[in-house]
Protein backbone atom coordinates (compact mmCIF):
# COMPACT_ATOMS: atom_id res chain seq x y z
CA UNK A 1 0.00 0.00 0.00
CA UNK A 2 3.08 2.40 0.84
CA UNK A 3 6.22 1.35 0.41
CA UNK A 4 8.66 1.67 2.87
CA UNK A 5 7.74 4.39 5.52
CA UNK A 6 9.34 2.16 8.19
CA UNK A 7 11.96 -0.32 8.56
CA UNK A 8 13.07 -2.92 11.77
CA UNK A 9 11.55 -4.80 14.55
CA UNK A 10 11.05 -4.16 18.58
CA UNK A 11 13.79 -1.42 19.77
CA UNK A 12 14.93 -1.08 15.78
CA UNK A 13 11.19 0.15 14.14
CA UNK A 14 12.03 3.09 13.04
CA UNK A 15 9.89 5.66 10.71
CA UNK A 16 11.78 5.91 7.29
CA UNK A 17 11.39 9.35 5.61
CA UNK A 18 14.54 10.33 3.28
CA UNK A 19 16.96 13.34 2.95
CA UNK A 20 18.03 15.58 0.15
CA UNK A 21 22.14 15.16 0.05
CA UNK A 22 22.30 18.88 -0.90
CA UNK A 23 20.43 20.70 1.52
CA UNK A 24 20.07 18.11 4.05
CA UNK A 25 15.94 18.56 4.52
CA UNK A 26 14.43 15.68 5.47
CA UNK A 27 11.00 14.54 4.58
CA UNK A 28 8.05 12.36 5.80
CA UNK A 29 6.03 10.72 4.29
CA UNK A 30 9.24 9.77 2.37
CA UNK A 31 10.14 12.10 -0.91
CA UNK A 32 11.62 10.17 -3.34
CA UNK A 33 11.85 12.42 -6.70
CA UNK A 34 12.36 16.46 -6.01
CA UNK A 35 13.87 18.13 -3.05
CA UNK A 36 10.92 20.49 -2.10
CA UNK A 37 12.97 23.18 -0.60
CA UNK A 38 12.55 25.93 -2.89
CA UNK A 39 16.40 27.15 -2.86
CA UNK A 40 17.54 23.84 -3.62
CA UNK A 41 19.22 23.12 -6.43
CA UNK A 42 17.73 19.57 -5.81
CA UNK A 43 20.15 16.63 -4.65
CA UNK A 44 19.83 12.83 -4.61
CA UNK A 45 17.11 12.08 -2.08
CA UNK A 46 18.07 8.70 0.36
CA UNK A 47 16.31 6.83 2.52
CA UNK A 48 17.25 7.95 6.32
CA UNK A 49 15.21 6.40 9.67
CA UNK A 50 13.69 9.47 11.67
CA UNK A 51 14.34 9.72 15.66
CA UNK A 52 12.41 7.06 17.81
CA UNK A 53 11.49 9.27 20.39
CA UNK A 54 9.96 12.92 20.59
CA UNK A 55 7.55 15.09 22.59
CA UNK A 56 3.63 15.80 22.01
CA UNK A 57 2.89 18.60 20.18
CA UNK A 58 -1.42 17.57 19.74
CA UNK A 59 -3.30 14.99 20.43
CA UNK A 60 -7.28 14.39 20.06
CA UNK A 61 -9.05 11.35 19.51
CA UNK A 62 -11.94 9.75 16.89
CA UNK A 63 -14.96 8.98 18.92
CA UNK A 64 -17.17 7.85 15.81
CA UNK A 65 -15.86 5.53 13.29
CA UNK A 66 -13.97 7.16 10.10
CA UNK A 67 -15.53 6.70 6.51
CA UNK A 68 -13.90 4.74 3.99
CA UNK A 69 -11.04 3.89 2.55
CA UNK A 70 -9.89 3.46 6.27
CA UNK A 71 -11.00 -0.32 7.09
CA UNK A 72 -12.70 -1.53 9.96
CA UNK A 73 -14.83 -3.91 11.04
CA UNK A 74 -18.50 -3.25 10.80
CA UNK A 75 -19.66 -5.90 13.18
CA UNK A 76 -17.23 -4.28 16.10
CA UNK A 77 -18.35 -1.43 18.28
CA UNK A 78 -15.80 1.14 17.67
CA UNK A 79 -13.21 1.80 20.09
CA UNK A 80 -12.34 5.66 20.34
CA UNK A 81 -8.90 6.16 18.80
CA UNK A 82 -6.28 8.62 19.99
CA UNK A 83 -4.11 10.29 18.12
CA UNK A 84 -0.51 11.65 18.94
CA UNK A 85 1.22 14.40 16.38
CA UNK A 86 4.74 14.53 17.74
CA UNK A 87 7.55 17.03 17.86
CA UNK A 88 10.94 14.95 16.89
CA UNK A 89 13.53 17.17 17.71
CA UNK A 90 16.64 16.59 15.45
CA UNK A 91 14.34 16.64 12.36
CA UNK A 92 12.24 19.91 13.27
CA UNK A 93 9.07 18.33 12.42
CA UNK A 94 5.56 17.26 13.36
CA UNK A 95 4.66 13.63 12.45
CA UNK A 96 0.97 12.16 13.27
CA UNK A 97 0.09 8.90 14.19
CA UNK A 98 -1.92 6.93 16.29
CA UNK A 99 -1.34 5.76 19.79
CA UNK A 100 -0.85 2.65 20.13
CA UNK A 101 -3.86 0.38 21.45
CA UNK A 102 -5.41 0.88 24.69
CA UNK A 103 -3.45 4.40 25.42
CA UNK A 104 -6.41 7.30 25.43
CA UNK A 105 -6.27 10.91 25.95
CA UNK A 106 -6.42 10.43 29.45
CA UNK A 107 -2.99 9.27 29.70
CA UNK A 108 -1.84 11.96 27.08
CA UNK A 109 -0.10 15.13 27.94
CA UNK A 110 1.33 17.72 25.36
CA UNK A 111 5.40 17.40 25.87
CA UNK A 112 5.20 14.27 26.87
CA UNK A 113 7.94 11.89 25.63
CA UNK A 114 6.89 8.98 23.33
CA UNK A 115 8.11 6.64 21.34
CA UNK A 116 7.27 5.36 17.95
CA UNK A 117 6.23 0.80 18.11
CA UNK A 118 5.34 -1.58 15.64
CA UNK A 119 1.56 -1.69 15.38
CA UNK A 120 -1.47 -3.50 12.75
CA UNK A 121 -3.40 -1.10 10.85
CA UNK A 122 -5.56 -4.04 10.04
CA UNK A 123 -6.21 -7.64 9.22
CA UNK A 124 -8.31 -9.73 7.40
CA UNK A 125 -8.14 -13.71 6.70
CA UNK A 126 -5.05 -13.06 3.95
CA UNK A 127 -2.90 -10.30 4.79
CA UNK A 128 -1.79 -8.25 8.01
CA UNK A 129 -1.36 -4.76 7.10
CA UNK A 130 1.51 -2.97 9.30
CA UNK A 131 1.49 0.31 10.82
CA UNK A 132 3.59 2.76 13.53
CA UNK A 133 2.03 3.79 16.64
CA UNK A 134 3.26 6.57 19.46
CA UNK A 135 3.25 5.11 23.22
CA UNK A 136 4.71 6.94 25.85
CA UNK A 137 7.89 6.04 26.98
CA UNK A 138 7.95 3.69 30.21
CA UNK A 139 4.75 1.96 28.85
CA UNK A 140 4.86 -1.35 27.68
CA UNK A 141 2.23 -3.20 26.14
CA UNK B 1 -2.98 48.70 -4.08
CA UNK B 2 -4.71 47.16 -6.91
CA UNK B 3 -7.21 48.45 -8.69
CA UNK B 4 -10.99 47.93 -6.89
CA UNK B 5 -13.92 45.98 -8.85
CA UNK B 6 -17.61 46.98 -7.75
CA UNK B 7 -19.61 44.17 -6.07
CA UNK B 8 -23.02 44.80 -8.20
CA UNK B 9 -25.24 42.04 -7.09
CA UNK B 10 -25.30 39.29 -4.07
CA UNK B 11 -26.99 35.89 -4.01
CA UNK B 12 -27.77 32.86 -1.63
CA UNK B 13 -29.62 30.02 -1.84
CA UNK B 14 -30.52 29.16 1.92
CA UNK B 15 -28.40 26.34 3.49
CA UNK B 16 -29.39 23.23 4.61
CA UNK B 17 -30.24 19.50 3.41
CA UNK B 18 -32.38 19.92 0.69
CA UNK B 19 -31.53 16.50 -0.50
CA UNK B 20 -31.51 18.49 -4.30
CA UNK B 21 -28.87 18.69 -7.10
CA UNK B 22 -26.05 20.87 -6.06
CA UNK B 23 -27.06 23.07 -9.75
CA UNK B 24 -30.42 24.29 -8.19
CA UNK B 25 -28.79 26.08 -5.13
CA UNK B 26 -26.30 27.66 -7.83
CA UNK B 27 -28.66 28.61 -9.78
CA UNK B 28 -30.72 30.14 -7.45
CA UNK B 29 -28.54 31.97 -5.89
CA UNK B 30 -27.04 33.10 -9.36
CA UNK B 31 -30.53 34.24 -10.59
CA UNK B 32 -30.89 36.68 -6.99
CA UNK B 33 -27.67 37.85 -7.58
CA UNK B 34 -28.59 39.17 -10.74
CA UNK B 35 -31.85 40.77 -9.62
CA UNK B 36 -29.75 42.52 -6.92
CA UNK B 37 -27.66 43.52 -9.66
CA UNK B 38 -30.25 44.77 -11.22
CA UNK B 39 -29.05 42.96 -14.42
CA UNK B 40 -30.23 39.98 -17.06
CA UNK B 41 -28.45 36.89 -17.56
CA UNK B 42 -27.47 37.75 -20.95
CA UNK B 43 -25.82 41.30 -19.95
CA UNK B 44 -23.10 39.04 -18.39
CA UNK B 45 -19.49 38.23 -20.28
CA UNK B 46 -17.70 35.91 -18.30
CA UNK B 47 -18.94 33.31 -15.46
CA UNK B 48 -17.00 31.66 -12.75
CA UNK B 49 -17.56 28.54 -11.28
CA UNK B 50 -16.18 27.22 -7.79
CA UNK B 51 -15.78 23.72 -7.74
CA UNK B 52 -15.79 20.54 -5.91
CA UNK B 53 -14.60 16.88 -6.42
CA UNK B 54 -16.75 14.55 -7.29
CA UNK B 55 -14.89 10.79 -8.43
CA UNK B 56 -11.81 12.31 -8.21
CA UNK B 57 -12.28 14.99 -10.70
CA UNK B 58 -14.04 18.42 -10.57
CA UNK B 59 -16.08 17.51 -13.82
CA UNK B 60 -19.67 18.25 -13.91
CA UNK B 61 -19.49 20.86 -10.73
CA UNK B 62 -18.35 23.36 -12.39
CA UNK B 63 -18.84 27.12 -14.35
CA UNK B 64 -20.10 25.24 -17.46
CA UNK B 65 -23.13 23.61 -15.72
CA UNK B 66 -23.79 26.94 -14.25
CA UNK B 67 -23.76 28.37 -17.70
CA UNK B 68 -26.05 25.51 -19.17
CA UNK B 69 -28.47 25.50 -16.45
CA UNK B 70 -28.72 29.09 -16.84
CA UNK B 71 -29.16 29.17 -20.63
CA UNK B 72 -25.92 29.00 -23.11
CA UNK B 73 -25.44 32.48 -24.28
CA UNK B 74 -21.97 32.19 -24.93
CA UNK B 75 -20.32 33.55 -22.18
CA UNK B 76 -16.30 33.37 -21.17
CA UNK B 77 -16.38 30.43 -19.24
CA UNK B 78 -13.49 29.48 -15.57
CA UNK B 79 -13.82 26.66 -13.86
CA UNK B 80 -11.54 27.20 -10.37
CA UNK B 81 -10.75 24.26 -8.03
CA UNK B 82 -9.22 25.41 -4.30
CA UNK B 83 -10.98 23.10 -1.88
CA UNK B 84 -12.07 25.58 0.35
CA UNK B 85 -10.54 28.32 -1.16
CA UNK B 86 -12.42 27.64 -4.40
CA UNK B 87 -15.30 30.51 -4.03
CA UNK B 88 -12.29 33.07 -3.51
CA UNK B 89 -9.97 32.00 -5.93
CA UNK B 90 -13.38 32.10 -8.17
CA UNK B 91 -13.97 35.76 -7.40
CA UNK B 92 -10.01 36.45 -7.77
CA UNK B 93 -10.13 34.85 -11.75
CA UNK B 94 -13.19 37.29 -11.74
CA UNK B 95 -11.32 40.16 -10.63
CA UNK B 96 -8.11 39.24 -12.98
CA UNK B 97 -10.64 39.21 -15.87
CA UNK B 98 -12.07 42.54 -14.99
CA UNK B 99 -8.90 44.69 -14.17
CA UNK B 100 -7.46 42.99 -17.61
CA UNK B 101 -10.48 44.53 -19.67
CA UNK B 102 -11.30 40.77 -21.22
CA UNK B 103 -14.62 40.95 -19.14
CA UNK B 104 -17.17 44.03 -17.85
CA UNK B 105 -19.07 41.89 -15.91
CA UNK B 106 -18.64 38.72 -14.51
CA UNK B 107 -21.08 36.23 -12.40
CA UNK B 108 -19.28 33.69 -9.76
CA UNK B 109 -20.92 31.05 -8.89
CA UNK B 110 -20.47 28.51 -5.96
CA UNK B 111 -22.77 25.55 -5.16
CA UNK B 112 -22.63 22.32 -3.52
CA UNK B 113 -24.90 19.43 -2.18
CA UNK B 114 -22.63 17.68 0.18
CA UNK B 115 -22.38 14.17 1.54
CA UNK B 116 -24.21 12.84 4.80
CA UNK B 117 -21.30 12.65 7.48
CA UNK B 118 -17.68 12.75 7.28
CA UNK B 119 -15.99 14.36 4.36
CA UNK B 120 -13.67 11.85 2.83
CA UNK B 121 -11.67 11.36 -0.36
CA UNK B 122 -12.69 9.78 -3.87
CA UNK B 123 -12.78 6.74 -3.99
CA UNK B 124 -9.97 4.08 -5.81
CA UNK B 125 -6.73 3.30 -3.87
CA UNK B 126 -4.57 6.58 -4.32
CA UNK B 127 -1.40 6.58 -2.35
CA UNK B 128 -0.17 9.35 -4.06
CA UNK B 129 -3.42 11.41 -2.94
CA UNK B 130 -2.23 13.11 0.97
CA UNK B 131 -6.09 13.26 1.68
CA UNK B 132 -6.21 9.42 0.79
CA UNK B 133 -3.54 8.39 3.16
CA UNK B 134 -4.93 10.41 6.23
CA UNK B 135 -7.82 8.56 5.51
CA UNK B 136 -6.30 4.99 4.45
CA UNK B 137 -3.71 5.04 7.10
CA UNK B 138 -4.64 6.94 10.16
CA UNK B 139 -8.39 7.23 10.07
CA UNK B 140 -7.73 11.06 10.24
CA UNK B 141 -10.94 13.08 9.64
CA UNK B 142 -11.21 16.70 9.54
CA UNK B 143 -12.49 17.11 13.42
CA UNK B 144 -9.03 15.09 14.34
CA UNK B 145 -7.52 18.18 12.62
CA UNK B 146 -9.51 20.48 14.76
CA UNK B 147 -9.52 18.55 17.86
CA UNK B 148 -5.25 18.79 17.31
CA UNK B 149 -5.51 22.49 17.05
CA UNK B 150 -8.10 22.44 20.06
CA UNK B 151 -5.80 20.68 22.31
CA UNK B 152 -2.86 22.69 21.10
CA UNK B 153 -4.86 26.15 22.54
CA UNK B 154 -5.38 24.56 25.83
CA UNK B 155 -1.72 23.47 26.16
CA UNK B 156 -0.12 26.58 25.06
CA UNK B 157 -2.52 29.45 25.77
CA UNK B 158 -4.78 27.99 28.62
CA UNK B 159 -7.76 28.27 26.70
CA UNK B 160 -10.96 25.62 27.96
CA UNK B 161 -13.42 23.64 26.34
CA UNK B 162 -15.84 25.90 28.13
CA UNK B 163 -14.19 29.30 25.97
CA UNK B 164 -14.93 27.01 22.45
CA UNK B 165 -18.28 26.48 23.80
CA UNK B 166 -18.59 30.51 24.03
CA UNK B 167 -17.57 30.76 20.22
CA UNK B 168 -21.13 28.81 19.12
CA UNK B 169 -23.09 30.36 21.61
CA UNK B 170 -21.60 34.02 19.93
CA UNK B 171 -22.11 32.89 16.45
CA UNK B 172 -25.67 30.67 17.12
CA UNK B 173 -26.99 34.02 18.25
CA UNK B 174 -25.82 36.01 14.95
CA UNK B 175 -27.17 32.92 12.76
CA UNK B 176 -30.75 32.88 14.36
CA UNK B 177 -30.90 36.31 12.61
CA UNK B 178 -29.92 35.22 9.27
CA UNK B 179 -32.59 33.61 7.12
CA UNK B 180 -29.77 31.87 4.82
CA UNK B 181 -28.51 30.29 7.40
CA UNK B 182 -29.05 26.11 8.16
CA UNK B 183 -29.33 26.64 11.83
CA UNK B 184 -31.69 29.21 13.53
CA UNK B 185 -31.58 28.10 16.84
CA UNK B 186 -29.53 29.97 19.61
CA UNK B 187 -27.38 27.21 21.27
CA UNK B 188 -26.10 27.66 25.30
CA UNK B 189 -22.52 27.07 26.70
CA UNK B 190 -24.56 24.16 28.51
CA UNK B 191 -26.05 22.75 25.45
CA UNK B 192 -22.75 22.42 23.98
CA UNK B 193 -21.11 20.50 26.62
CA UNK B 194 -24.00 18.22 26.84
CA UNK B 195 -23.25 17.34 23.40
CA UNK B 196 -20.85 13.84 22.09
CA UNK B 197 -17.47 14.38 22.44
CA UNK B 198 -16.29 14.00 18.36
CA UNK B 199 -12.69 14.70 18.67
CA UNK B 200 -11.18 15.27 22.25
CA UNK B 201 -11.59 18.10 23.49
CA UNK B 202 -14.05 19.11 20.63
CA UNK B 203 -17.93 18.10 20.88
CA UNK B 204 -20.44 18.10 18.25
CA UNK B 205 -21.44 21.57 18.67
CA UNK B 206 -17.97 22.98 18.47
CA UNK B 207 -17.64 21.54 14.79
CA UNK B 208 -19.28 22.31 11.78
CA UNK B 209 -21.53 20.31 9.86
CA UNK B 210 -21.78 19.41 6.41
CA UNK B 211 -24.48 21.13 4.40
CA UNK B 212 -25.82 21.68 0.88
CA UNK B 213 -26.08 25.58 -0.16
CA UNK B 214 -25.13 28.15 -3.35
CA UNK B 215 -23.76 31.63 -3.30
CA UNK B 216 -22.96 34.10 -5.97
CA UNK B 217 -21.80 37.46 -6.54
CA UNK B 218 -21.88 39.80 -9.56
CA UNK B 219 -18.50 41.37 -10.22
CA UNK B 220 -17.73 44.89 -12.84
CA UNK B 221 -15.07 47.22 -13.61
CA UNK B 222 -15.70 50.06 -11.74
CA UNK B 223 -16.69 52.21 -14.89
CA UNK B 224 -19.46 49.38 -15.55
CA UNK B 225 -20.86 50.17 -12.13
CA UNK B 226 -21.05 54.03 -12.90
CA UNK B 227 -22.74 53.40 -16.13
CA UNK B 228 -24.85 51.13 -14.80
CA UNK B 229 -25.95 53.95 -11.65
CA UNK B 230 -24.16 52.55 -9.11
CA UNK B 231 -21.93 55.65 -7.89
CA UNK B 232 -20.48 53.99 -4.83
CA UNK B 233 -20.81 50.37 -5.21
CA UNK B 234 -19.18 48.34 -2.23
CA UNK B 235 -15.82 47.50 -3.86
CA UNK B 236 -13.43 44.47 -3.61
CA UNK B 237 -9.89 45.87 -2.50
CA UNK B 238 -7.82 42.76 -2.08
CA UNK B 239 -8.23 38.69 -2.48
CA UNK B 240 -5.07 37.23 -1.39
CA UNK B 241 -4.63 33.95 -2.77
CA UNK B 242 -0.94 33.08 -1.33
CA UNK B 243 0.75 29.77 -0.91
CA UNK B 244 2.36 28.46 2.28
CA UNK B 245 6.60 29.00 2.52
CA UNK B 246 8.67 26.46 3.12
CA UNK B 247 9.05 24.86 5.66
CA UNK B 248 5.03 24.68 6.71
CA UNK B 249 5.69 23.80 10.51
CA UNK B 250 2.14 23.73 11.01
CA UNK B 251 0.49 20.46 10.85
CA UNK B 252 -2.59 21.77 8.04
CA UNK B 253 -4.84 19.17 6.93
CA UNK B 254 -4.75 16.72 4.74
CA UNK B 255 -0.56 16.09 5.83
CA UNK B 256 0.70 13.53 8.01
CA UNK B 257 3.60 15.47 9.02
CA UNK B 258 4.62 18.87 8.99
CA UNK B 259 7.89 19.78 6.25
CA UNK B 260 10.93 19.94 8.47
CA UNK B 261 12.58 22.74 9.41
CA UNK B 262 16.32 20.96 9.93
CA UNK B 263 17.62 22.79 6.79
CA UNK B 264 15.64 25.95 6.56
CA UNK B 265 14.40 28.41 9.16
CA UNK B 266 10.75 28.40 9.41
CA UNK B 267 9.23 31.55 8.34
CA UNK B 268 8.55 34.56 10.41
CA UNK B 269 4.98 34.04 10.24
CA UNK B 270 2.54 31.13 9.87
CA UNK B 271 0.54 30.41 6.52
CA UNK B 272 -2.63 31.65 7.75
CA UNK B 273 -1.27 34.96 9.04
CA UNK B 274 0.78 35.38 5.70
CA UNK B 275 -3.00 34.85 3.90
CA UNK B 276 -4.30 37.81 5.80
CA UNK B 277 -0.93 40.05 5.52
CA UNK B 278 -1.07 39.79 2.16
CA UNK B 279 -4.65 41.08 2.00
CA UNK B 280 -4.00 43.65 3.96
CA UNK B 281 -1.54 44.92 2.15
CA UNK B 282 -2.80 44.54 -0.80
CA UNK B 283 -5.81 46.44 0.17
CA UNK B 284 -3.64 49.12 1.96
CA UNK B 285 -5.25 48.73 5.47
CA UNK B 286 -4.73 47.21 8.82
CA UNK B 287 -6.95 44.98 10.84
CA UNK B 288 -7.74 48.53 13.12
CA UNK B 289 -9.47 49.92 10.11
CA UNK B 290 -12.18 46.70 10.09
CA UNK B 291 -15.67 46.98 10.84
CA UNK B 292 -16.92 43.00 10.60
CA UNK B 293 -15.19 39.70 9.83
CA UNK B 294 -16.04 36.80 8.35
CA UNK B 295 -13.56 33.54 9.41
CA UNK B 296 -13.80 29.84 8.61
CA UNK B 297 -14.76 28.61 12.13
CA UNK B 298 -14.22 24.98 10.97
CA UNK B 299 -14.31 24.16 14.61
CA UNK B 300 -14.99 26.99 17.40
CA UNK B 301 -11.26 26.72 18.68
CA UNK B 302 -10.51 28.00 15.14
CA UNK B 303 -12.12 30.58 14.93
CA UNK B 304 -9.91 31.80 18.03
CA UNK B 305 -6.81 31.21 16.04
CA UNK B 306 -7.85 33.55 13.18
CA UNK B 307 -8.53 36.35 15.88
CA UNK B 308 -4.79 36.14 16.36
CA UNK B 309 -4.31 35.54 12.93
CA UNK B 310 -5.97 38.25 11.13
CA UNK B 311 -4.11 40.77 14.01
CA UNK B 312 -7.30 41.25 15.77
CA UNK B 313 -5.28 40.28 19.14
CA UNK B 314 -1.94 38.97 20.38
CA UNK B 315 -1.22 36.08 20.08
CA UNK B 316 -2.67 33.63 22.48
CA UNK B 317 -4.99 36.70 23.21
CA UNK B 318 -8.05 35.06 21.33
CA UNK B 319 -9.89 34.19 24.10
CA UNK B 320 -9.92 37.49 25.88
CA UNK B 321 -10.74 39.24 23.07
CA UNK B 322 -14.29 36.71 22.73
CA UNK B 323 -15.00 37.06 26.56
CA UNK B 324 -14.64 40.99 26.19
CA UNK B 325 -17.27 40.68 23.76
CA UNK B 326 -15.13 42.08 20.51
CA UNK B 327 -16.46 39.70 18.52
CA UNK B 328 -20.24 39.88 19.20
CA UNK B 329 -22.11 41.86 17.19
CA UNK B 330 -22.29 45.37 18.73
CA UNK B 331 -18.74 44.68 20.02
CA UNK B 332 -15.38 46.23 18.42
CA UNK B 333 -14.84 44.12 15.74
CA UNK B 334 -17.67 41.38 15.45
CA UNK B 335 -16.54 38.07 13.82
CA UNK B 336 -19.05 35.73 12.23
CA UNK B 337 -22.15 38.01 11.64
CA UNK B 338 -23.96 35.74 9.43
CA UNK B 339 -23.44 32.94 11.79
CA UNK B 340 -20.17 31.45 10.10
CA UNK B 341 -19.92 27.85 9.30
CA UNK B 342 -21.20 27.52 13.01
CA UNK B 343 -25.25 28.12 11.85
CA UNK B 344 -24.34 27.56 8.25
CA UNK B 345 -22.71 23.81 7.53
CA UNK B 346 -19.80 23.75 4.97
CA UNK B 347 -21.21 24.07 1.53
CA UNK B 348 -17.00 23.88 0.16
CA UNK B 349 -17.19 25.80 -3.03
CA UNK B 350 -20.00 28.09 -1.96
CA UNK B 351 -18.50 28.95 1.24
CA UNK B 352 -16.26 31.58 0.48
CA UNK B 353 -17.99 33.66 -2.25
CA UNK B 354 -21.03 33.61 0.66
CA UNK B 355 -18.49 35.15 2.67
CA UNK B 356 -18.24 38.04 0.46
CA UNK B 357 -22.07 37.89 0.15
CA UNK B 358 -22.02 39.04 3.69
CA UNK B 359 -19.62 41.38 3.65
CA UNK B 360 -21.60 43.43 0.72
CA UNK B 361 -25.03 43.66 2.50
CA UNK B 362 -23.59 44.48 5.62
CA UNK B 363 -21.11 47.09 3.54
CA UNK B 364 -24.35 48.32 2.42
CA UNK B 365 -26.20 48.35 5.47
CA UNK B 366 -28.87 45.34 4.57
CA UNK B 367 -28.49 42.96 6.91
CA UNK B 368 -31.28 43.63 8.76
CA UNK B 369 -31.30 42.42 12.44
CA UNK B 370 -27.73 41.57 12.15
CA UNK B 371 -26.52 44.62 10.90
CA UNK B 372 -23.01 46.17 12.07
CA UNK B 373 -23.89 49.73 12.52
CA UNK B 374 -21.32 51.58 9.92
CA UNK B 375 -19.78 48.73 8.35
CA UNK B 376 -17.19 50.43 5.70
CA UNK B 377 -14.59 47.86 5.93
CA UNK B 378 -15.03 43.76 5.70
CA UNK B 379 -12.60 41.10 5.50
CA UNK B 380 -13.24 37.31 5.29
CA UNK B 381 -10.57 34.31 5.75
CA UNK B 382 -10.01 30.75 5.29
CA UNK B 383 -7.81 28.10 4.48
CA UNK B 384 -8.19 25.29 1.52
CA UNK B 385 -6.97 21.91 2.02
CA UNK B 386 -3.58 21.32 0.25
CA UNK B 387 -2.41 24.62 0.54
CA UNK B 388 -4.48 27.26 -0.48
CA UNK B 389 -5.07 30.70 0.95
CA UNK B 390 -8.11 32.72 0.71
CA UNK B 391 -9.15 36.39 2.50
CA UNK B 392 -11.28 38.64 0.89
CA UNK B 393 -11.51 42.21 1.49
CA UNK B 394 -14.15 44.95 0.72
CA UNK B 395 -15.09 48.33 1.39
CA UNK B 396 -17.70 50.70 1.00
ZN1 LIG C 1 17.37 19.88 -1.06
Amino acid sequence: MVAGWFTGEGDDFRLLGTRCSACASVFFPREDHHCRNPDCGGGELAPVPLSRRGRVWSFTDSRYRPPSPYVTDPELSWEPCAFIAVELEPERMVVLGQAAPGITVAELAVGLEVEVVPGVLHEDAETTWTTWHWRPTGVTA
Amino acid sequence: MTEEVAVLGAGMHPWGKWGRNFTEYGVAAARAALIDAGLEWRDIGAIIGADTVRGGYPGYVAGATFAKALGWQGARVTSVYAACASGAQAIEAARAQILAGLADVVLVVGADAAPKGFFRPAGGDRPDDPDWLRFRILGATNPVYFGLYARRRMALHGDTPDDFAQVKVKNSAMGALNPFARYRGRVTAEEVAGSAVVADPLRLLDICATSDGGAAVVLSSMEFARGHGQAEPVRIRAVSTVTPRYPNTVLDLPEIATDSAVAVDPPEETFRRSITRTAYEEAGIGPEDLSLAEVYDLSTALELQWYEDLGLCGEGEGVKLLRDGATALGGRIPVNVSGGLASFGEAVPAQAIAQVCELSWQLRGEAGDRQVVGARVGITANQGLFGHGSAVIAVR
